[in-house]
């Protein structure tokens, strides 16, 4: 019975995420047909659609799905490692470090492979900052961690503060759509599926652990879960998604706090569920985020992290609102 | 079935002994109470014995191995707790709750197996939790959540069954009943009991064996029917405390 319910959900993510990348693929300037979808992915054959399909639009929707992909997966990750249903992808500064990484990249007049390589390093150095300053006596709790993430994500505000405001008009709109997350730019290879894979395997292997973990620490230790062991691997590893996704995208916000809770509210609690869901659904709704995102304004792009609050804000408060009337 | 070995353990809490060179054997069928007053260091004790707090020095062995040397697992196995604060209210189902109880055990990775299952609706079913199945665990009142907090501990299936304060949140009636439950459970497994309480009266009645911890780490480990005393009560709890025989059962109360 309840098994069921969880094969209807995962069955009906699927479909969704196929629709959504469909649904992609087809939305832009140039007019791409079905049949010619078909046409390009099964043979060959190069003529100007199958040249926008294949160098344009497939790898930005499989970039805008890995990294919502990503963000999901790691705001899961995050609401269980501080217990916190605040907790999102970026509450540990990460993207505060990649952000300056990338907006000095910028200031400095890096593009491309500098700009994210700028951005990974930023995103590093933050993690290994606000382990660093948690662990300081070799112990560290869940309540040091958040506040050091916390404090750390202000300073790193206040530096791109500084370097927005001390920035030239030009420059000022590229740092702009990298804060807000853009996938214009975005380009995923082996590695970022690998990573991906990597992460929905590990989270179903850890899914129980993370099932007992949520409701206390106490309650975890004494079910035989090893909590300083599990917690170690849930900061990295979340660190390393978010620190993948920003710099793939920039931060986009929204989605890894969004997803994981609708998924919640949505009857999937159980983290053997929510993991496989949140990759699932973190990228549909980051595909079809960034389809109206270059679409709604065409030929103006909007940053796709305006389009995921524009959209998010309001089902998911839909979503609230229904759960709690039954 | 297993057996716990306390030696000479000491235990510290800023700089104030809790106990100092606790010797106790826990042999399987056995049930102890442990008396105390406030801060005197029950729970603390309790949760040493699931590693969830340094030990300062001295060992305890389940079956002649240092639980320090066993895996979490391994030990959750074997010691299960009742924690003072029983469960959190979260937005799970009572059912998703009472499973957490197999998490030790399970063997299959994603799927639940239908013994575990079993065990657990079982363990719903003795603390009549079996209607409320599908509840949400926030919508429990405090003697459900008290009692799921039972059927999960009894779900673990552990050979030693540490209570802390286990009549928490529970109407005189149920107190009886539940511990009369699970009491008759722990003894039909063979496996063993320690009960953390502030209700001596209880504690006699469902314990033969008592460590009693006085002030300044000192504890007195005996039977209860020789370490119930009004003297040692008096002395353990810093205030007079006097006692009646009623029909088959001792009763202490406060002078």
């Amino acid at each position: 019975m309840i098994f069921n319910k969880q094969i209807l959900l995962l069955t009906s993510l699927l479909i969704f995420a196929a629709a959504s990348i469909l649904f992609s693929l087809l939305s832009g300037s140039v007019d791409i047909t079905l049949a010619e979808i078909a046409g390009s992915i099964l043979s060959s054959e190069s003529n100007l659609n199958s040249q926008v399909l294949q160098e344009i639009r497939i790898p930005r929707t499989l970039a805008a799905f890995v990294t919502g992909g990503l963000l999901a997966l790691s705001g899961a990750i995050m609401q269980v490692l501080l217990r916190n249903p605040l907790a999102d992808p970026y509450i540990l500064g990460i993207s505060g470090g990649a952000a300056v990484g990338a907006l000095s990249a910028i200031l400095l007049g890096a593009s491309g492979f500098w700009l994210s390589n700028a951005a990974f390093a930023g995103a590093l150095l933050s993690i290994f900052l606000v382990f660093g300053i948690a662990n300081q006596f070799g112990d560290w709790s869940v309540t040091r961690l958040l506040l050091t993430g916390v404090v750390v994500s202000a300073g790193w505000g206040a530096v791109i503060n500084i370097l927005l405001t001390t920035s030239s008009t030009n420059n000022v709109q590229s740092m702009l759509f990298w804060l807000m997350g853009d996938l214009s730019q975005s380009r995923v290879n082996l590695a970022h599926y690998l990573l991906l894979i990597v992460g929905l395997a590990g989270g179903l292997l850890l899914s129980r652990s993370l099932n007992v973990l949520i409701r206390g620490e106490l309650l975890a230790v004494s079910l035989g879960v090893n909590v300083q062991a599990l917690r170690l691997l849930l900061f990295f590893s979340a660190s390393v998604f978010t620190a993948t996704a920003v710099t793939i995208a920039g931060s986009v916000g929204f989605v890894g706090l969004i997803i994981p809770h609708m998924l919640r509210l949505l009857g999937a609690r159980d983290h053997r569920l929510l993991i496989p869901s949140c990759i699932l659904l973190g990228g549909s709704f980051l595909v079809i985020a960034d389809s109206l995102a270059r679409t709604i304004v065409a030929p103006q792009q909007l940053p796709v992290g305006v389009v995921t609050a524009v959209i998010g804000v309001p089902a998911f408060i839909l979503i609230l609102r229904s759960t709690i009337r039954k | 079935m297993a057996t716990l070995q306390i030696s000479s353990l000491t235990l510290e809490v800023a700089n104030r002994t809790l106990c100092r060179d606790l010797n106790v054997q826990i042999q399987p069928n056995e049930s102890w109470c442990l008396l105390g007053r406030n801060g005197a260091g029950k729970t603390t004790l309790l949760h040493s014995l699931i590693r969830q707090r340094v030990i300062d020095e001295g060992s305890v062995l389940l079956d002649g191995k240092n639980i320090a040397d066993l895996k979490q697992r391994e030990l959750a196995r074997k010691i299960g707790i009742l924690f003072q604060q029983g469960i959190e209210a979260l937005p799970a189902t009572v059912f998703e709750t009472v499973m957490l109880g197999r998490h030790p055990h399970l063997q299959s990775l994603l799927l639940d197996n239908e013994k575990d299952i079993e065990i657990a609706e079982q363990a719903l079913a003795i603390f009549e939790l079996g209607s409320l199945k599908e509840r949400p665990v926030d919508t429990l009142s405090g003697g459900e959540l008290q009692r799921l907090a039972l059927a999960l501990l009894l779900a673990q299936t552990p050979e030693i069954f540490l209570l802390d304060e286990p009549s928490n949140h529970l109407d005189v009636a149920f107190q009886i009943k539940l511990l009369t439950v699970l009491t008759d459970k722990v003894r039909e497994a063979s496996a063993s009991l320690i009960m953390a309480t502030h209700d001596i009266n209880l504690a006699s009645r469902f314990c033969d064996n008592i460590i009693l911890l006085l002030e300044g780490g000192e504890a007195l480990v005996g039977k209860c029917s020789d370490v119930l005393t009004e003297e040692n009560l008096s002395k353990a709890y810093g205030c007079p405390i006097q006692s009646v025989h009623s029909g088959e059962h001792r009763l202490f109360y406060p002078a």
